[in-house]
């Protein structure tokens, strides 16, 4: 049966449509790409005549997403970091001491004198001089015990607490290191995140990979080492004092003080000292929380010194508000309620739960909270991405051309079908890879090619089938039908085999090698689709119109 | 009047010379495996750390010269290639160098590459580094097992798939043909020293896919003739099958090899490792399916027993209409 039910063919007329609509900006590269960047230009700074004539290069009501180009054809610089998450382990049971200390003194009747030993980095370890009190000991220290809060919610604590003759050993809790770990790499994110973006490249992209690593890439910057430079300064974080509020961004600040803008609150600018109460160097931490309503409050700590400054300070302010200022903008400026002693305290204000995790985040996201080593560097000059992309195009064009040719004199007026199925078919890429914002990279580009040399083949798999069912002389009709017919199951399978491939190099591979994987992919569906739906859509409209009484394929 | 590749109704018979053609597969992969142990691949910064640049200049390259420069800097060893590609310019002069992962750092400090830069530079103001990458041995390590079990992964997935689909013996062939693709593709980049990167895996990947493409068009003809003629034997079953698939084999191997030609030739130099490991994976991909695939199905006999449904046996799609 070579009939097509009309809404089928509405349907594949529908999907070619969609595909050279959507495949169609790629051909005018450089206009699409001003005028994306002039809207969101527009929406971020305000309309000007050059973004606005920028953004006229193309009609608005046309699709304008475009395929991704890779680093290596756009130029740009790729880090992978790897974050040393132990590193903040030594920190986190640093700050245990005083707490420790003062809970151990409180029983210094059974306990005797204590002293800190020297031990590896992420234990704690404290020898008491009467070994017999080590139970009291024990309890006391493990009084101190948070539990953590998470969002799986398992009711662990934070430190794990044994003895060792008459050395007391604290060390984070199995739950709290992977709770640690997590924080770790969501501030490095962060911070990463914030410092690329300042730099104002396009389209970064910063990932986490694995458990402790983290992958930059940044296009059209100059060199791997100018975005070292970038990630590596840290973030000024500082409380200061406000002097004031005020919505005009040019009010004269007077003496010593400074404007600066509010985070989250359009229009408003805080007059602040410029001499800061406490610097981010002092914070040792800062945690999501919930207060005694239950309101979602950010808790943070200071150091020693940090402490007695920031505690005499909110003794003489209470009522007034503080500023928490980070690189030169002001997060929040909570009001004081009660002098803060002991060097901890918590931010209150209209908070959710989402909007502390986020800005406990900020707060430590002062400084990176660990080192990073750089693992791979990768930097890619623009000109030879420019370089890469022309010789691709050449290279698939002259691919293109070789194919239709060839298939036309094999198999003439059906090779014609094919080539314009073909034609489709690399529309159908392009618009598909645009529409999932897939990243086109040299491999890629390889993988377009070698799928308009593969894409041809369940065409000829049918063609072929056909000159076989044509010999034994049913009649043209029957003898298409049975070709379709037949090939399909091998159409299928060979397909599916290097379908199989092309999800392994996808999932096993990164950067190139995915952008390789993922046009094979596409290109192994959308040539399923062009060789089963479209090329025999054109073979039975033919034979609908002409009626031959006989074919040669 | 068309063009044809292969003469209407072949009847040639694939296995008039099963065992000179079988054992020159054998062979051919024995020697392989020697090559790859004995002088093995050059591998690139990818699979054994590291760093390259990549240096664009107006004058010549003087390998030599480049060398003499680089030597007080004692950074181990140093490989210095030039580039050649249809695509330069007269004037554009590209060499490749690399250094070798220094002992005490993850990836290459700055300070190295920019002491590299600075005594080409002074060598030659006119030249210019188009791009620099460095890969530490804690990743490049990690990047060859993921290699490695990535092609396996890929071998023993299409290994059950052509078992559910067919039967064992057939899978058994399908990846016999594979594992030789890949083996001979292997030892044909040892013995020409080309650098062996993370795309040359993506390649070796594919050719995995295109090797069992072809052969499986193959064995579903076979499969189907199996049904259709229950009294011929296996082995002219097997060449029929050939014989009836063979122009379309040729076309396809044809097609993609035309496209993979001019990717070579024209798509710069960046990719020609790739694109050569894919040109030899088709050749030897679209030989193995006829010569290797065949032969062994040939010797494992299958069953032919059909009448009876038998559950193991292989399931076949349904007709699906367009």
């Amino acid at each position: 049966m070579l009939n097509i039910p009309l809404w089928r063919r509405l349907l594949i007329a529908a999907v070619l449509l969609f595909g050279l609509l959507f495949a169609m900006p790629n051909l005018f590269y450089e206009r699409v790409e001003a005028h994306n960047d002039a809207v969101t230009a527009i929406e971020v700074f305000g309309d000007s005549p050059e973004r606005a004539a920028a953004r006229d290069g193309w009609p608005g009501w046309l699709p304008s997403s475009l395929v991704n180009l890779g680093l290596d054809l756009r130029g740009g610089a790729h880090l992978l970091a790897e974050v040393h998450l132990s590193d903040v382990y030594g920190t986190r049971i640093d700050t245990m001491w005083t707490d420790v200390r003062d809970a151990l003194r409180e029983e210094r009747a059974t306990v005797g004198t204590i002293r800190r030993q020297d031990g590896p980095d992420d234990e704690l370890r404290v020898r008491i001089s009467q070994p017999e009190g080590m139970s009291t000991a024990l309890q006391a220290v493990r009084g101190l015990a948070q539990p953590i809060v998470s969002l799986t919610g398992v009711g662990a604590n934070d430190i794990e607490v044994r003895a060792d003759g008459d050395v007391l050993i604290v060390t984070l809790s199995e739950a709290e290191r992977i709770a640690t770990d997590d924080r770790t790499m969501q501030q490095s994110l962060e911070i990463i995140r914030r410092r690329v973006d300042e730099a104002g490249t396009r389209e970064p992209t910063i990932q986490r990979q694995g458990a402790d690593r983290i992958l930059i890439q940044v296009p059209g910057i100059g060199s791997a080492q100018e975005l070292k430079d970038i990630i590596g300064t840290t973030a000024q974080l500082t409380f200061n004092h406000v002097v004031g509020r005020t919505s005009n961004p040019n009010e004269a600040p007077g003496a010593r003080n400074v404007l600066y803008p509010a985070l989250d609150e359009p229009d408003t600018y805080y007059i602040v000292n410029k001499s800061a109460v406490v610097t981010g160097e002092d914070l040792v931490d800062a945690q999501p929380a919930f207060d005694q309503n239950g309101l979602p409050v950010v808790t943070f700590r200071f150091n020693t010194s940090g402490a007695r400054k920031f505690g005499d300070y909110t003794a003489e302010n209470i009522g007034n508000p503080f500023a928490i200022v980070l690189d030169e903008e002001v997060v929040s400026a909570p009001v004081i309620r009660d002098a803060i002693r002991g060097g901890s305290g918590q931010i209150s204000g209209q908070f959710t739960i989402e909007s502390t995790t986020q800005l406990a985040i900020l707060l430590r996201a002062g400084a990176l909270p660990a080192e990073l080593t750089f693992l791979e560097e990768r930097t890619i000059g623009p000109e030879l991405g420019a370089d890469s992309i022309e010789a691709g195009r050449i290279a698939t064009m002259v691919a293109f051309a070789a194919v239709l040719v060839f298939m036309g004199l094999s198999y003439g007026l059906f090779g014609l079908f094919a080539n314009v199925a073909l034609v489709l078919n690399v529309a159908l890429i392009f618009a598909v890879l645009s529409t999932i914002g897939a990243t086109l990279t040299l491999p890629g580009i390889a993988g377009i090619v070698l799928t308009i040399g593969m894409a041809v083949d369940a065409n000829v798999l049918v063609f072929e089938r056909i000159r076989e069912e044509l010999k034994t002389a049913k009649g043209p009709a029957r003898a298409i039908e049975l070709g379709y017919e037949k090939a399909l199951s091998a159409i299928i399978d060979a397909n599916i085999t290097t379908l199989i491939a092309a999800v392994i190099l996808f999932l096993m591979g990164s950067g190139p090698v995915r952008g390789f994987a993922v046009t094979l992919g596409v290109g192994i569906l959308t040539s399923i689709f062009t060789a089963i739906f479209v090329t025999r859509l054109f073979v039975v409209i033919w034979m609908e119109r002409r009626r031959p009484k006989t074919i040669t394929v | 009047m068309r063009l044809k590749l292969v003469p209407e109704n072949t009847k040639w018979d694939f296995f008039r010379f099963a065992r000179a053609t079988f054992g020159a597969s054998i062979a051919a992969v024995i020697a392989s495996i020697a090559v790859f142990a004995l002088i093995g691949l050059n591998f690139g910064i990818d699979f054994r750390g590291g760093t390259t640049i990549r240096t664009e200049s107006s004058t010549p390259v003087d390998v030599a010269a480049y060398r003499a420069a680089l030597a007080p800097l004692n950074l181990g060893d140093v490989t210095i290639t030039e580039v050649f590609d249809v695509n330069f310019d007269e004037d554009q002069h590209v060499s490749q160098i690399r250094i070798q992962a220094q002992d005490d750092q993850e990836s290459i400090s700055a300070g190295t590459v920019a002491s590299v830069e600075a005594a080409l530079q002074a060598l030659d103001p006119a030249i210019t580094f188009p791009s620099v990458e460095s890969v530490g041995p804690k990743v490049s390590g990690e990047l060859v097992m993921t290699a490695i079990y990535a092609v396996l992964a890929a071998i023993g997935a299409v290994l059950v798939y052509i078992w559910l689909r067919f039967e064992w013996q057939f899978a058994l062939g399908a990846v016999a043909a594979l594992v030789h693709d890949v083996l001979i593709t292997i030892g044909i980049f040892s013995v020409l020293q080309i650098k062996f990167d993370l795309a040359i895996i993506a390649a070796l990947l594919t050719i995995v896919g295109y090797s069992l493409n072809d052969t499986v068009v193959v064995f579903d003809r076979v499969r189907e003739n199996l049904r259709r003629y229950k009294k011929l034997a296996l082995g002219e079953v097997l060449n029929l099958s050939i014989n009836e698939t063979l122009s379309r084999t040729v076309m396809t191997s044809v097609t993609t090899l035309i496209a993979l030609i001019s990717l070579i030739v024209l798509g710069g130099d960046v990719i020609r490792g790739f694109v050569f490991a894919m040109i030899l994976g088709v050749v030897i991909g679209t030989y193995s399916s006829v010569f290797v695939a065949s032969n062994i199905l040939l010797m494992l006999g299958v069953k032919r027993d059909w009448t009876k449904q038998d559950p193991s046996a292989g399931t076949q799609f349904g007709n699906a209409d367009a």
